[in-house]
């Protein structure tokens, strides 16, 4: 005979809520939708357009140039091996994924964190949200997604994008936060403006940092291919989805292990540019 | 009128300083001010900078310098008083005045450098102009020209982090001369560097203010350093201004504890000048005196010597007693042909350069002004005993009163 207390309806308020939001606004999010995937699908068709040996390559010579003679070697090696897996169209859709995403977090992500960093009313809101966006399971995000957005790679990769921004937010307040006192004050000594004080000597000497927020939210975007397949974003998160599915291990493997073999190409490349620019020139 | 004048200023840091600034008129100390939440930085300090001056601002840690000087361009904002740079009160400047007063009259030097590590030396040294929108082949033109005066030829391109301590520091202020301002604050700007090379930045600083007509407020908490560098010291104490003057006053005539502890560990043949120990000469000979006057103006005062001027204290040289003994012998009509070439010395000699002339001549040295006018006389004594009398020897001159005559020394040194 227990007094039971009313369940909080917290899932039918946010379902009326989101109701209400897709009801009124969904033509201009499909509209978004729409736009986003056109250039999702152009970007896509002109990678996989070039053939794959030039495109290796170009990607090859890339990673030698910035990040040494090691790196191109495996970039060479790794990108053939995926090819003869005949996992390249896969590769090709999962990497525009990733760079939509993360091109759209970095522009949400840079100057959020630069005003978190120079605000500090906007980073005691900012702050506890990333925390929140961070620890919700990626998986929460798509079921709104798709009401808003449709199917298919542009909700895979607007849920993509909420989990995968929060590195880059945080550190790039963090990098802006530890420039050294005494340079940002010989910045105003001189006169100069909040703007070049930001241009010339808070972002330069963040930049290590921020590369590095930067690296994450490319690690976090691939994490979510196999997450965003389960709503028909396709590429290799599809070829794994497909196996778990069928249950054909070895389908999973060769997938996986590109998957792998593109993560390590994007961390080691992005890592470099961090360490090469210029404020590194500090240490 | 005076390039920077100070009145009145107060610095309170702190959550409410108009409460502060109540109970600082009503004398309570920093102390009790402080258990409010507040601090106070520095509290009514007034002192003037005039142009082409360099001024020391000295004290302990903690004494308010930084505070003070950050004020100067307004890094900190003052809670009350004035500021007045070339008569203008920069403390009720806008945001567009205080900009250009950054920009154009007033820069800094910092004392950990504070370069930026990502631009090379001549993008460091040119950001001041960057700053004003300089096209870059004149900006590059221009931190050139300020790093040569600084002695960094050659280290154009180089990375900050390429350079020693020191050749960081004259980046630093190439930076800050490259803009021309009038106005050089100085931050403690030598502490960081080792005694050596310290040294050296000194004496260039005081060449390069001697050339380029700067008005320096120069901080440090190193009372050899405000000797060396300042025309005026100001020296601070928990915020205010315990001592105002030259640094002659300011050994000379302490002006209470504080300031008489500082000053105890002075060197002071390196900063007490001729002028300290400087005494009336009380006779003197004339060219056209004959031979048997001057050995009577000798024999009077006990000398071995006499100073010759003209008429017009014009100092001409020495007579020494022989020479005028001779000269009565072969009954010589006037001194005129006996004169020996003398070293002079001018009043603001330091006194280690002085002891070093005296090292090289026999007789008492002769002070004279710009056009060469005797003002007074140094000796032997007069030197010894005014570095026995400085607060630095123990139980100073036991006769306190410093006259010695020349002669008594010239007696000696001629046993
Ligand atoms: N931002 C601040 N907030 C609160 N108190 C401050 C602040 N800056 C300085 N103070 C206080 O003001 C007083 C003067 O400090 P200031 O830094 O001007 O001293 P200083 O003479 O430059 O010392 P130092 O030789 O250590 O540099 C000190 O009591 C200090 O605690
Ligand atoms: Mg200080």
């Amino acid at each position: 005979m227990n007094v039971m207390i009313p369940k909080f309806p917290l899932a039918h308020l946010i379902d009326v809520a989101l109701n209400w939001l897709t009801t009124h606004f969904a033509f201009l999010t499909k509209a978004m939708s729409h736009g986003v995937s056109l250039v999702i699908v152009g970007i896509t068709d002109g990678l996989l357009w070039l053939p794959p040996w030039l495109l290796i390559a170009a990607v090859s010579l890339a990673g030698w140039r910035v990040a040494g003679r090691r790196v191109g070697i495996f970039c060479a090696l790794g990108l053939l091996f995926v090819w003869d897996l005949r996992l390249w169209e896969a590769t090709v859709e999962t990497f525009t994924l990733v760079l939509i995403s993360t091109l759209i977090a970095v522009m949400i992500g840079l100057p959020l964190g630069i005003a978190a960093a120079l605000n500090s009313r906007i980073s005691r809101v900012v702050m506890p949200v990333l925390d929140f966006m961070q620890t919700m399971p990626a998986f929460v995000y798509l079921i709104p997604a798709i009401p808003f957005f449709g199917l298919g790679a542009v909700s895979a990769s607007v849920a993509t994008v909420i989990f995968a921004t929060p590195p880059t937010i945080r550190l790039t307040a963090l990098g802006i936060g530890q420039v050294p006192a005494d340079l940002t004050e010989a910045a105003d000594a001189f006169g100069s403006t909040r703007r070049q004080k930001l241009l010339k000597v808070q972002l330069p000497m963040a930049m290590p940092t921020i590369m590095a927020g930067i690296n994450q939210t490319i690690m976090l975007s691939l994490s979510m291919v196999v997450i965003a397949a389960m709503i028909g974003a396709g590429g290799l998160g599809g070829n794994v989805w497909q196996a778990i599915q069928r249950l054909e291990p070895g389908k999973g493997f060769e997938a996986g292990i590109a998957i792998v073999i593109l993560a390590m190409i994007l961390d080691r490349i992005t890592q470099r540019i961090g360490r090469n620019s210029p404020a590194t020139h500090a240490k | 009128m005076a390039k920077i004048q100070v009145e009145h200023l107060t610095k309170i840091f702190g959550p409410r300083p108009q409460q502060a600034l109540r109970m600082l008129d009503k004398g309570a100390s920093n102390q009790e001010i402080r258990e409010t939440g507040n601090a106070v930085g520095i509290a009514d300090v007034s002192f003037e900078v005039e142009e082409g001056e360099l001024l020391v601002v000295m004290g302990l840690s903690g004494s308010g310098k930084s505070t003070l000087i950050r004020c100067l361009n307004r890094l900190n904002s003052s809670t009350r008083g004035h500021i007045r740079i070339d008569g203008e009160d920069i403390t009720r400047y806008d945001r567009e005045q205080l900009l250009a007063l950054r920009r154009r009259k007033v820069s800094m030097v910092f004392q950990h450098f504070a370069l930026f590590p990502y631009r090379t030396v001549t993008d460091n040294a040119a950001y001041g102009l960057e700053i004003q929108g300089v096209e870059q082949d004149e900006r590059r033109a221009r931190a050139i020209e300020a790093l040569e005066l600084v002695g960094l030829k050659g280290w154009e391109d180089s990375y900050p982090r390429q350079l020693s301590g020191g050749m960081q520091q004259r980046v630093g202020l190439a930076r800050a001369l490259a803009v021309k301002s009038d106005i050089l604050l100085m931050d403690e700007a030598f502490s960081a560097l080792d005694p050596l090379i310290r040294r050296d930045m000194q004496h260039e600083l005081v060449s390069l203010q001697r050339r380029m007509k700067k008005t320096i407020v120069f901080i440090t908490h190193d009372l050899d350093e405000a000797l060396q560098l300042g025309d005026r010291i100001v020296l601070m104490k928990d915020g205010r201004v315990v001592q105002f003057g030259t640094p002659e006053e300011i050994l000379n005539s302490p002006a209470n504890a504080y300031v008489e502890r500082f000053v105890e560990n002075v060197d002071m043949s390196r900063v007490l000048t001729a002028s300290s120990v400087l005494h009336r000469a009380r006779v003197v000979a004339f060219p056209q005196d004959g031979p048997r006057t001057v050995l009577y103006k000798m024999n009077e005062e006990n000398y071995t010597s006499l100073l010759v001027v003209e008429r017009d204290y014009t100092l001409r040289g020495t007579i020494s007693l022989e020479a005028a003994v001779e000269a009565a012998r072969h009954g010589k009509k006037t001194i005129e042909n006996l004169i020996e070439e003398t070293p002079v010395i001018g009043p603001d000699d330091p006194l280690m350069s002085v002891i070093n002339t005296l090292a090289g001549w026999r007789y008492v040295l002769p002070v004279t002004d710009p056009d060469g006018k005797l003002l007074g006389i140094v000796t032997r004594t007069g030197v010894i005993s005014a570095l026995a009398e400085s607060p630095q020897g123990e139980g100073a001159a036991e006769g306190g009163e410093p006259v010695i005559d020349a002669a008594a020394v010239e007696g000696s040194e001629h046993a």
